[in-house]
């Protein structure tokens, strides 16, 4: 049987008067890349950031529902955000590395999770950036302002700085909307490994990223999930016409 | 020529104009502020007490009052607005309490600085009983330029994209270690260069610090906190309109003028050069 680390249940979102997430009810397995797929506007990068809580800078958001990590409900009002987004990470559609120099943009959530030590540091920080192969790219010039590195190099920084507080669940929204070929390669098989180590759910609108990296895909349309199953059989044998029409481009 | 095109050259030609005018006022005060202090300026008129009843010597005292009555107005309005601005912005939300404190420091920032000389004098100098001092002075002085930082390091933190802010709450950092590792340095040039700019406005006011602590005349600089100093814009309102002879004195009030214009310019191009400093860091 499979574990699922991540249980959505009867999930509604709504922004002010606006409905935006009708009832979603979904599984995460653990280890394994979970792609949210659907036109602009479908809510899947609400979906997303419903699961660490990011919601909460919005007073206007309001979430019925559950989300269950690891059996405890992120959505209830004595779990510590804090604590959650530690054990959950996110990598997000712009590049956002802090206006510090590479191996501090890394080292940041090492420092605030409590980590003093400066060898444990540095061995953290090489880990990461190996993980996120920027490493071979950047090891001479860890002191560089992150901010001149290419978009490709900034976000795979941002990946490193995610992977290195050692989360169970990495969030991605749209991580490759901003780059070009290559580098989205390289994101992309840097995804592929690390889901040895922690569970991948990613927003994206390409929808071949989905079926070259996902394990299972989820197709999102107007705030409801439409269908949701091994990759695969989404692409292949899709249950539904909606799915079907969006898949062969005949809207979205 | 249509209509139009003729209507469109005369409204151009009608703003140039305004502009010109704008630029030729200050060309023109420059320029006689410039011919006649700049020949009074002189190592010994900065460096020397006044003499034989301000008729001679320089203006030390008052130069000197003048930049510690500001870096200390600074001491104390820098913190205190750079705090509240950071509560406003990054913690109280949008409820009445947050409505209520922007209104009063709006409001603040319109009170006329002559009503906070008299607020200063009965708070500081009388209520806690500061005396007419320094201490008395920059107080109300900080007091002052309070609404103006507050509001400049508002709009710095409101600049600092969300998108920072969310990549530090998103790898578990607290509301604080956010603000305080991440939002404050992206906001620092922004805040400096606010906090600057209200204070070299602050180092030519003459109504907030006549009641409060400023003097006429001193043999001695002030050797704390609690003594009467003299200040620049003062000594010129002195100068110009208080002296038994102000036409022998004339050159003097242009020196003292042409000073005080360097201090406040000197200010002015220090938040200049941090501000473009941080700029080329701070892209993104």
């Amino acid at each position: 049987m499979e574990k699922y680390v991540l249980q959505i249940e009867q999930l509604h979102l709504y922004a002010g008067s606006k409905h935006i997430l009708k009832g979603i009810s979904m599984n995460i397995p653990e280890h394994q890349i979970v792609a949210l797929v659907g036109p602009s506007g479908c809510g899947k990068t609400m979906l997303l950031r419903s699961i660490n809580r990011m919601h909460d800078l919005n007073p206007d958001i309001r979430i019925e529902g559950r989300i269950l990590f690891k059996g405890k409900n992120v959505l209830d009002r004595h779990t510590d955000p804090v604590q959650l987004r530690r054990q959950i990470g996110m990598v997000f559609q712009k590049p956002n590395p802090f206006p510090k120099s590479i191996f501090k943009n890394v080292e940041y959530g090492l420092k605030i999770n409590g980590m003093r030590h400066s060898a444990h540091i540095r061995d953290a920080v090489e880990n990461s950036l190996k993980q996120s192969h920027l490493w071979d790219e950047v090891k001479e010039e860890l002191d560089k302002s992150a901010l001149e590195l290419s978009g490709g190099q900034q976000q795979r920084l941002c990946l490193a700085r995610a992977i290195a507080v050692a989360p169970e669940v990495i969030l991605l929204d749209e991580p490759c909307s901003a780059l070009d070929p290559i580098s989205t390669a390289k994101v992309e098989e840097t995804l592929l490994e690390l889901k040895q180590l922690f569970t991948i759910v990613i927003v994206t609108h390409n929808l071949q990223q989905a079926r070259r990296i996902a394990d299972q895909t989820a197709f999102m349309y107007l705030g409801e999930l439409v269908e949701y199953g091994p990759t695969v059989q989404m692409f292949e044998q899709p249950q539904q016409e909606l799915t079907y029409n969006y898949l062969h481009g005949h809207f979205g | 020529m249509t209509r139009r095109t003729l209507w469109m050259w005369v409204g151009i030609a009608s703003l140039v104009a305004c502009a010109a005018g704008v630029v030729t006022f200050l060309i023109i005060m420059l320029f006689d502020l410039g011919r006649k202090g700049i020949p009074v300026l002189s190592w010994e008129f900065l460096s020397s007490f006044p003499r034989e009843g301000m008729t001679e010597g320089g203006i030390l005292p008052a130069i000197f009052g003048t930049t510690v009555l500001t870096l200390l107005a600074t001491l104390l309005a820098a913190p205190l607005g750079v705090a509240c601005a950071i509560w406003l912005e990054e913690y109280a939300g949008e409820g009445w309490l947050t409505q209520l404190t922007r209104a009063a420091v709006r409001n603040l920032a319109g009170v006329p600085s002559i009503v906070y000389g008299l607020f200063g004098l009965a708070l500081f100098v009388e209520g806690m009983r500061m005396g007419a001092s320094l201490l008395a002075s920059a107080c109300t002085l900080a007091l002052l330029t309070l609404p103006s930082v507050i509001a400049t390091t508002e709009e710095a933190l409101r600049q600092v994209p969300r998108a920072l802010r969310e990549g530090a709450l998103a790898l578990g950092a607290t509301r604080w270690e956010t603000t305080y590792s991440v939002v404050l340095p992206a906001a620092i040039p922004g805040i400096l260069t606010g906090v600057i700019l209200a204070l070299s406005r602050a180092a030519g006011e003459t109504a907030p610090i006549l009641f409060t602590g400023v003097a006429f005349y001193t043999r001695y600089l002030p050797a704390s906190p609690f003594d009467e100093f003299m200040a620049l814009p003062y000594h010129l309102y002195i100068l110009s309109t208080q002296h038994h002879d102000p036409e022998r004195v004339r050159p003097l009030a242009y020196g003292t003028a042409i000073a005080l214009l360097l201090l406040v310019f000197l200010l002015n191009l220090a938040a200049f050069l941090l501000r473009a400093r941080y700029r080329q860091k701070k892209r993104l």
